[in-house]
């Protein structure tokens, strides 16, 4: 078995502390904080979402009929309302992100090839940027109260025809 | 002469094995977002094409998946406060153990409300 090889981290560590002596700093010196803040914004993030989540899935799933509840309707109802598009809107941002950072993580771990790396961020990346474009602007430009062949669909928070 | 360095190694054991878990149920849940804000983008495509799609999923092995999912994100938010705790509480590390035992009973408990109440709403007759 060859010897192991001790490769430093991929993620960019801060070295700025002058406690380390300089020959074992590693090199490239400070990348800035961007490690420290993504690790702050995962347990920010994280505290919010437990909250979030567990307010969605309660009213979605376990409130009334439960999940038979959920229809077109159902969302028109609640995207009526300003307090649950923020909601909604905080809660796809948070997500979006927390889970993104965790995949980057996953991904820094376990691929070892710089180009397998970069690719697989990018894929990342890519998905990440268009479902959060996507989804934001689904919950800004809905119509909940749309009219189908003419006819205005009913649902009690639409103004009256 | 040195055997094996017994009792100061993290791996194995609760503190491993609760890792392991957080990113399985990590990446599960974000590819299940993946999904659900594509589905959810329907209602802009038109109402009968969300309705429709939605009414796919009501069926037994959906609840059943349903169940698995809020299951990873319950053991997922359980747990990432304990990781909170064991960062920024003074004796946090201290009682990694333990809290982790803690976290494993709230989940149970939860999962069993939860389950009863989804699962009978999901597969009872409607």
């Amino acid at each position: 078995m060859s010897a192991t090889e001790i490769q430093s981290p991929r993620s960019a560590a801060k070295i700025g502390s002058n406690r380390i002596a300089p020959q074992y700093r590693r090199h490239g010196g400070s990348k800035g904080n961007f490690e420290m803040l993504a690790w702050l914004f995962m347990r920010l993030s994280g505290v919010v979402l437990v909250v979030l989540i567990f307010g969605h899935l309660a009213v979605n799933l376990l409130v009334g009929e439960g999940i038979h509840a959920i229809d077109f309707g159902f969302v028109a109802g609640k995207w009526a309302d300003p307090f649950w598009q923020i909601w909604d809107l905080a809660m796809l941002w948070l997500a979006m992100l927390h889970g993104t950072n965790g995949v980057r993580t996953i991904i820094n771990d376990y691929a070892e090839k710089d180009a397998t790396r970069l690719w697989l961020k990018i894929v990342l990346y890519a998905a990440t940027t268009a479902i959060i474009i996507l989804g934001t602007m689904v919950i800004f430009t809905f119509d909940p109260c749309p009219v189908v062949n003419g006819v205005q669909l009913p649902g009690g928070f639409c103004p009256a025809p | 002469m040195p055997t094996k360095p017994a009792g100061t190694l993290y791996r194995g054991r609760e503190g491993m094995w609760s890792w392991v878990g957080h990113r399985i149920t990590g990446v599960v849940i974000f590819f299940f977002l993946l999904v659900h804000v594509l589905d959810t983008s329907l209602v802009r495509v038109s109402p009968e094409a969300y309705t429709a799609v939605i009414g796919a999923y009501k069926n037994p092995l959906m609840a059943l998946g349903e169940t698995g999912l809020v299951a990873a994100i319950v053991f997922h938010a359980f747990n990432g406060l304990r990781i909170i705790a064991v960062d920024f509480w003074k004796k946090g590390a201290k009682y990694q153990r333990q809290m982790l035992w803690t976290v494993l009973i709230l989940w149970v408990v939860v999962m069993v409300g939860f389950s009863i109440r989804h699962l009978s709403l999901a597969l009872g007759g409607h």
